[in-house]
């Protein structure tokens, strides 16, 4: 059976870097039963492994483009890279948009891959989402949900 | 080409913020300076007031890359000061909860931040696109070390399961079976990659370094022993701050370490531990480093990447003996009643000793700490190597040299996250 998985990357404890989590957490009770929802801190060798053997995998991380707060963008990352630049927040330089095209040049990015970020107000220690963040995440979710089960 | 500055504003593939400068006169380098920008984290100032209890879940949020070296440094020095010993099932599980970290984190190291260096490209993604194979051999062996962690510490970052005194929950004995067959696959591919890395192209050059680790009889050392020295030091932990010192520099938001006595900087990690502890490897990873040309001491920084695998070749058959002899203790951690005291221990994180010393108050709460990472003690050793290696590098092109010196820097895997308590290269050539 062909795997499809949701991956919420960021940390919780980092305001809206938590934003990508909260759209999975939501996902979890909406999602067909076959999709795996999971969450994972942005480590790129653990997002690597979260994709193995998938045929589909949705990605839902926070990210600071400058965009406004609670924007939703989609990325189709089968076709293209992320822009690094956005995507770069982890302290070994080594988080999703590596994640990705290591995978890709190992030959083992799923046929679709789609990352959704959304965009973080306040990434302070210990602060809860924006508001903005949190109707980010429920954009975000819904976007993915049909997406989901369109495919 | 007599005078010139090189600098490196970031620093890529190492963890965490810091800068280079080097400044060369009449084709000679001058300085080196490590510069660590990475703000101040104030953990031990957090650690003021809480509970002794609270010490390895504070202290393993220092670190995502070795959270485990932090635990481990805390438990046994919190253990020093409240009289109590771990021993038997419980000491041989937090030695393997540590084999765990070492297998990640050297292995994250060799393939994806230094082995790119040697081969010629940017960082490990371009790396993979020409050597899907060693990449992925690399990463399949990093697995393992994921799994001892999330068996034993709860999770793979920042491991939950680890107190003062033992474990919140020991395993069964067929929960630590389930490792046995991926760990005996992972050995062997280990193997394949000391013979991989001791091919590479290296530099030829050999440092006069006092290595600096801990030893312990008949263990090569992860979470025990005497603090020893290439040149005779042999100490308890809690001797440490009477022979080194920590001391500020302005380029550095890292205290910088040095010998009292001798007045000079000193190595600690793989190489140090490998030269001061030779005899302890498993003759397996003995014969590996013989294979690989090592003889029982290296002192070419460069070669770091063969002696970090030599220790995941050790850690491996090592996590196997651990594995084959555990017997399921009574109780997973031993009964502490709080009291005032003082307590130092060290252990040994992947980059090299990792020291904590506490003093608690009567109702075992924190009323001091001080922690001394490993990186904020080689930040000496990294600019000598800098000062002392660079020239003969000077006749490269301006994007050569500069590569060179951030590998000289990356020799050490840095962690300048842990350290801030660290790069941009700035070379001035006048």
């Amino acid at each position: 059976m062909n795997r499809r998985v949701v991956i919420g990357v960021g940390n919780p404890l980092r305001g809206d870097d938590g934003a990508g989590r909260r759209a999975a957490a939501l996902l979890r009770a909406a999602s067909p039963p076959d999709v795996e929802i999971i969450g994972r801190d942005g480590e790129a060798t653990a997002l690597l492994e979260a994709m193995d053997g998938a045929e589909l995998a949705i990605f839902i991380d926070a990210c600071a483009s400058g965009a406004a707060p609670g924007a939703v963008r989609r990325f189709d990352v089968a076709r293209a890279p992320l822009p690094q630049n956005e995507f770069g927040a982890s302290s070994h330089g080594l988080g999703l948009a590596t994640a990705i095209e290591l995978a890709r040049a190992l030959g083992g990015l799923p046929r679709v891959c789609v990352v959704y970020a959304i965009e973080g107000e306040s990434f302070t220690q210990g602060a809860p989402l924006s508001r903005a963040a949190e109707a980010g995440a429920i954009e975000a979710a819904r976007l993915a949900l049909a997406e989901l089960r369109a495919s | 080409m007599g005078n010139r500055t090189i600098k490196v504003g970031a620093l890529a593939r190492v963890e965490g913020e810091g800068g280079l400068e080097i400044v060369v006169r009449d084709g000679e380098v001058k300085s080196a300076a490590l510069n660590i920008f990475e703000p101040p984290r104030f953990f031990e100032a957090l650690l003021r007031g809480r509970g002794f209890a609270e010490a390895p879940d504070i202290t393993a949020r220092i670190c995502g890359i070795c959270p485990v070296a932090y635990q481990m440094s805390a438990v046994h020095a919190m253990e020093a000061a409240l009289g109590v010993e771990v021993t038997g099932p419980l000491a041989d599980l937090r030695r393997l909860l540590y084999c765990g970290e070492w297998i990640e984190s050297h292995m994250l190291h060799v393939h994806m931040l230094h082995a790119p260096d040697f081969l010629g490209y940017a960082g490990g993604v371009e790396m993979a696109r020409d050597h899907g194979d060693i990449v992925r051999r690399g990463l399949a062996i990093k697995k393992l070390g994921n799994a001892i962690m999330t068996l034993i510490g709860g999770r793979e970052i920042h491991p939950i399961n680890v107190r003062v005194g033992g474990f919140y929950r020991t395993p069964r004995k067929r929960e630590l079976a389930t490792l046995v067959d991926g760990l005996e696959r992972a050995r062997d591919a280990a193997r394949e990659v000391v013979r991989f890395v001791g091919g590479l192209d290296f530099p030829d050059c050999e440092r006069d370094y006092i290595f600096v680790s801990l030893r312990h009889p008949g263990e090569y050392p992860f979470t025990r022993g005497r603090i020893v020295s290439s040149r005779g030091l042999d100490i308890d932990a809690s001797q440490f701050q009477a022979h080194f010192e920590e001391f500020h520099v302005q380029r550095s938001t890292a205290l910088h370490a040095r010998m009292r006595h001798e007045g000079a900087p000193y190595l600690v990690g793989p190489l140090a531990r490998y030269a001061l502890n030779f005899e302890s490897l498993s003759p397996l990873a003995r014969e590996a480093a013989r294979e690989a040309g090592l003889g029982p001491v290296c002192a070419n920084p460069y070669k770091s990447i063969i002696v970090r695998s030599v220790e995941t070749l050790y850690a491996l058959d090592e996590a196997l003996r651990l594995i084959a002899r555990y017997e399921e203790p009574e109780h997973c951690a031993v009964a502490i009643e709080p009291r005032a005291g003082e307590g130092a221990a060290a252990t040994e994180a992947p980059r090299g000793m990792l020291h904590h010393r506490y003093r608690l108050d009567a109702d075992g709460s924190i009323a001091e700490a001080v922690i001394t990472p490993p990186t904020s003690q080689n930040q000496g050793m990294i600019e000598d190597d800098l000062k002392s290696l660079v020239g003969r590098f000077l006749d490269l092109p301006e994007e050569e040299l500069r590569h060179r010196c951030e590998q000289t820097v990356r020799n050490y895997d840095p962690c300048i996250s842990c350290s801030t308590h660290f790069l941009r290269l700035d070379l001035d050539r006048g």
